[in-house]
């Protein structure tokens, strides 16, 4: 106990048919991710850079929603959004609307760190990135085959968006029979759903927690919608018993302030960590809602719950603990 | 039980010396929405009318940060931002950057009951308000004299401004500045007497802030939040309660400690956002109210069922 840990996710919901060399390629990638963030950790860098590092390269994968390879608006495009916060005095950066900055975490970073501000957003924020001279690329570079494939199906599947309000009615198994109703989330058939964020929590051998999320958003969004991870507080949270982020339906983690209550659970009820997790993963998704989420304590514990169908994540502590996974724990 | 309602226009170091003709107008804009709040409540409307009704009121008042009156992003535009939510369903509605839209606080209603998203910025906000037909307004109309002049002085003393009501007479007199204020903004919290929450919080946001810039307003559970056990509505330097989770843990301390209404208020404006920084607006299920604040003054009234009303500014005078 009271070691560093690190916990990385790939984002909640996940299709149970995913060919098994997508699921494969998810596994070595957020093992990759992991080992980057080991390494940096016992090369004692800061629980914040550490955060940094690892979602820059998520964000710079194609393979999941964010950055490179995020889920796109209506209008075929990518918008980014990040948030960033440090448990050491409870800073924080955010960005939304962004569409040519090559590492959305970075600018949130540089929103915490360089301006007076906590949260940039749209043509404001793009401005600030070329202050700051981070690298831009055009919004292609965003864009991938696979998810103007993904768009065109929610298309297709009539993502009126109205449907998510529709309580799921399903299954709590991995599969679902083909006489049950469809898996949804987001209104989406999870065939169709893009998990829809990465996230990364890392706590150093000080306690010193940090977390971060980033995102393409949902698929087929409305351009200027702003979902849970750029919000404190809802989908990023850390302070100093600990550090979370979430993925799943954004409307369930905004209205559940999820990524708080898992430190206000501790803090106030005196619950611990993986109790924390679980109360907030089976209490605060009221209404249906789906999500998961990952956390560490500056205790040095490591967590993750989901409601959702599978979860790709990965966890390793300093006593040698190393798990990736993606189905139910 | 009973019903109670509460609002507010803004906390931050509101001098004592306040001038006659920026102080009257104030007090009556607060005294006014106060007995449309009133009226509405009485009337049997729910609280989630009632908190969009009242925040309407205060936005189209020129002497308040929000709607018109908001104040000047360093490019000498208006951006404003709202957000609503039902404490029932925790359904919840926000938006940000919006130039024309004549009531923010509207489309944040409309973002909550006519799209599954909660939040939408700037363009895709704008684009939205015209879908739906919601009033707008040239950029110029919520621009005021005032407004250009705190810029100025902003720019000139080249820093933020957190007292958008004191003009800069004096550098030694000025606020020190700690680049992220959210003096002004307005909002409101209503209990009926079934027991039912709703709160509601517009803005303009800072004195020369960075286009872009999004504060503690639109954010869910740091500017705003309501659940079955509570409504808040905060105001003051937008970091320091996005930080704190200003909304959110007032109603997690009566949640998860046990806390009444007030002592949570209270707990959360002293002990979790640093002085100076905060105060916000908050009523209980019961029919408690609570207004505290660590900023100098706090633009606010309140009233209950059983007969009690308050107008103020201070901490120690009331001016019903």
């Amino acid at each position: 106990m009271g070691g560093w840990a690190i916990a990385v996710h790939g984002g909640a919901g996940v299709d149970p048919n995913l060919p098994k060399e997508r699921q494969e390629g998810a596994k070595r990638l957020l093992t990759r991710c992991l080992d980057l963030g080991i390494s940096a950790l016992r090369s004692s860098l800061l629980p914040i850079d550490v955060v940094e590092l690892v979602i820059r390269e998520l964000e710079s994968d194609p393979l999941f929603n964010s950055g490179r390879g995020s889920a796109l608006t209506a209008e075929g495009a990518a918008e980014m959004e990040a948030s960033i916060m440090d448990g050491v005095g409870r800073r924080c950066g955010a960005v939304s609307g962004v569409t040519t900055v090559k590492n959305p975490i970075s600018l949130a970073r540089l929103v915490m760190d360089k301006s007076p501000h906590s949260y940039l957003a749209f043509s404001g924020a793009e401005d600030f990135a070329k202050q700051q001279g981070v690298e831009l690329v055009d919004n292609d570079y965003f864009i991938t085959e696979d998810n103007l494939g993904m768009l065109k199906l929610a298309k297709e599947a009539n993502s009126i968006i109205f449907d998510y309000r529709i309580p799921l009615t399903g299954s709590d198994s991995c599969g679902a029979a083909a006489d049950s109703p469809p898996l949804k989330m987001n209104g989406l058939p999870i065939s169709v759903y893009a998990p829809e964020t990465v996230g990364c929590v890392v706590v150093d051998g000080e306690g010193r927690c940090a977390a971060g999320t980033s995102t393409g958003g949902l698929m087929n969004k409305m351009s200027g919608r702003i979902g849970d991870s750029p919000l404190i507080g809802s989908g990023t949270y850390a302070c100093d018993v600990c550090a979370v982020s979430c993925t799943g339906e954004g409307e369930a983690i905004i209205r559940g302030t999820l990524a708080r209550d898992v430190a206000a659970v501790m803090e106030y009820k005196g619950m611990g960590l993986q109790e924390a997790v679980d109360f907030v993963i089976e209490r605060r998704l009221d209404g249906g809602g789906q999500a998961g989420l990952i956390a560490v304590s500056s205790k040095g514990e490591v967590a993750c719950g989901f409601n959702s169908v599978g979860m790709f994540r990965g966890c390793a502590n300093e006593d040698g603990f190393m798990e990736v996974g993606i189905w139910d724990q | 039980m009973g019903w109670a309602i509460a609002l507010h226009g803004g906390a931050g170091d509101i001098p004592r010396s306040l001038p006659p003709d920026r102080r009257q107008p104030r007090e009556a804009a607060l005294r006014h929405s106060l007995q449309v709040g009133v009226a509405a409540i009485k009337a049997g409307r729910s609280p989630l009318d009632v908190v969009e009704l009242v925040v309407r009121e205060l936005e189209d008042h020129p002497h308040f940060n929000a709607g018109r009156g908001s104040v000047l992003t360093s490019d000498g535009t208006v951006e404003m931002e709202a957000c609503i939510m039902d404490g029932n369903t925790k359904r919840c509605g926000a938006v940000s950057g919006l130039t024309t839209v004549k009531n923010a606080i509207s489309l944040a209603r409309l973002v909550m009951e006519k799209t599954p998203h909660i939040y939408l910025g700037f363009d895709g906000a704008e684009a939205f308000a015209r879908d739906q037909g919601v009033e707008t307004i040239e950029s110029s109309h919520f621009i005021t004299p005032e407004n250009i002049e705190r810029l100025k002085q902003a720019k000139e003393a080249n820093r933020v401004q957190i007292d958008y009501t004191e003009p800069l007479t004096k550098v030694e007199e000025a606020p020190p500045s700690n680049g992220d204020s959210q003096l002004g903004t307005v909002g409101c919290v209503a209990v009926d007497g079934k027991g039912n929450l709703a709160t509601a919080t517009s803005t303009g946001g800072l004195v020369n802030k960075m286009a872009g810039r999004i504060g503690d307003t639109p954010i869910i559970g740091a500017g705003t939040y309501a659940n079955k056990l509570c409504a808040v509505s905060a105001t003051g330097k937008g970091e320091a309660i996005i930080r704190a989770t200003v909304g959110r843990d007032v109603a997690a301390l009566m949640e998860y400690k046990g806390l009444s209404l007030k002592e949570a208020a209270t707990y959360v404006i002293e002990e979790c956002a640093p002085s100076r920084t905060a105060g916000l607006v908050a009523v209980s299920a019961t029919g408690d109210v609570a207004m505290p604040f660590n900023t100098v003054g706090m633009f606010r009234a309140c009233a209950t069922e059983d007969g009690y009303t308050e107008v103020a500014i201070w901490d120690d005078e009331t001016c019903s």
